[in-house]
């Protein structure tokens, strides 16, 4: 893609937002009740206003840490999962049940069985895992099964150590499926994790915040978390692409 | 040890590309296959590589350490020549030697880019220095030449020459040229090869 393309492409993303928000602030103004919708302006303005709470940053920390922990325990067990799935037959088959049902059972089901067995101020660690968990799982073994059999047969000819297996053939041909599960997991993880916080409550956590929008019916204060949200989801998922991209580079230069 | 071949056959559902094959490759001499397409000689090649297993039929003699030159290039598309060459070797080993074998082949000045971004040419012989340089008893070359030049291959000759010498070697080819350039024993293959 050239820089013209480029910016064309960023010019049309710009005003597709700009015509959102004019949308939208036309929408607050003709219903004219800020607890129904809630203007932008005023939606910008408490977000600016929420830096400067005392409690700000400790909330987005204490769900940052948690909902992150989640998802980076996710990455670990569900590619360990995927590497032995993929070198043991028996244990895809054994692990399709669960993987299935984590896929298919609503986030909510599991935020209310899970709070019988943890304490809420854990339990977005623990959502924000298990809903990640089955999408690297099933992309990182999708990558592990197209893995080039003729290079692994290059490899044992050479009697070629697992270690730069590892490197050499393994992971640069999971680079596009590790990179595909992050962008696609981040979002849910955070998704996920705001949800089980907002169903336990833990104290300190955005969860909270929202739920108390959520009582006293402050739309602005529920936008303006959201917002939030969003922005710690899209710096974390901007964090751990370009942190891949780098590993990736390294590895190839080394 | 020579490496025997009694009574292989092999056949891939009804087409019979084997039939009772019978060859004896000497030890520390180059003996070259040759013979029309689809004649057996890389279902000979993977079986002597133990890629796939004969139908019936002994081979004795092959030893643990091989080193091959496949009929593609099978190299790790995202790292450069020097990296594919250390891929083979031990961690110990000084890339500085690879270098000099890599300059030797005429890959000067193309050490940093990845294998992928090489062309065919220079791809082939990437793979022929790692099946150089890897330690082994025995090199399996199949189609070495394949993709390259009249020049580049007369360089390329005289690198194998340099760097054959005493090994054993079991070579595909289609030219009669390269099996007298390389004063190599000649196993003349057909259909359904005996």
């Amino acid at each position: 893609m050239n820089d013209n393309n480029a910016k064309k492409i960023r010019m049309e993303k710009t005003a597709a937002v700009v015509f959102a928000l004019i949308v939208w602030q036309a929408g607050a103004m003709l219903l004219d009740n800020s607890m129904l919708l809630v203007s932008p302006l005023t939606v910008i303005k408490r977000l600016f206003t929420l830096f400067f709470e005392s409690d700000f940053l400790s909330s987005v920390s204490f769900s940052f840490i948690r909902i992150v922990s989640g998802f980076l325990l996710a990455l670990a067990a569900g590619s360990l999962f995927a590497i032995i799935a993929g070198r043991v037959h028996i244990v895809e088959v054994m692990l399709w049940p669960f993987m299935t049902a984590i896929k298919t059972v609503p986030v909510a089901s599991f935020i209310i069985l899970c709070l019988i067995w943890l304490s809420s101020s854990n339990l977005s660690i623990f959502i924000g895992f298990i809903m990640v968990l089955p999408i690297v799982y099933t992309n990182m073994l999708q990558g592990i099964k197209s893995t080039d059999v003729k290079l692994l047969e290059m490899a044992n000819l050479f009697n070629v150590s697992w270690y730069k297996r590892l490197k050499y053939i393994y992971l640069p041909q999971l680079k596009p499926y590790i990179i595909s599960a992050g962008s696609v997991s981040i979002g849910l993880a955070w998704k996920a994790g705001t949800a089980a916080e907002v169903i336990g409550i833990p104290e300190g956590s955005i969860g909270e915040k929202l739920y108390e929008a959520k009582v006293y019916f402050s739309s602005a204060d529920l936008l303006a978390w959201t917002l939030v949200i969003i922005f710690a989801s899209i710096a974390f998922e901007k964090l751990f692409l370009n942190f891949l991209k780098k590993f990736f580079r390294r590895l190839e230069r080394s | 040890m020579d490496i025997v071949v009694s009574g292989l056959s092999k056949s891939f559902g009804t087409n019979l590309v084997l039939d009772g094959f019978n060859a004896v490759f000497p030890e520390r001499e180059i003996t070259c296959l040759m013979g029309p397409s689809g004649c057996g000689k890389t279902t000979l090649l993977n079986i002597l590589m133990g890629f796939i297993k004969p139908d019936s039929g002994s081979i004795q003699g092959v030893p643990a350490l091989k080193s091959a030159v496949f009929q593609e290039d099978r190299l790790c598309e995202t790292f450069n020549a020097v990296s594919n060459v250390k891929l083979v070797l031990n961690s110990k080993s000084d890339s500085g030697i690879i270098v000099e074998h890599l300059n030797q082949i005429g890959l000067k000045g193309s050490l940093d880019k990845p294998v992928n971004e090489l062309s065919g040419g220079m791809r082939r012989r990437v793979a022929i220095v790692r099946a150089i340089l890897a330690k082994s008893d025995i090199l399996f070359l199949d189609e070495p030449f394949k993709g390259l030049d009249d020049d580049t291959k007369k360089d390329v000759m005289n690198y194998l020459l340099d760097n054959l010498k005493g090994r054993t070697v079991v070579m595909v080819t289609h030219n009669m040229d390269e099996v007298k350039s390389l004063n190599a024993g000649l196993i003349q293959m057909e259909g359904k090869s005996k």
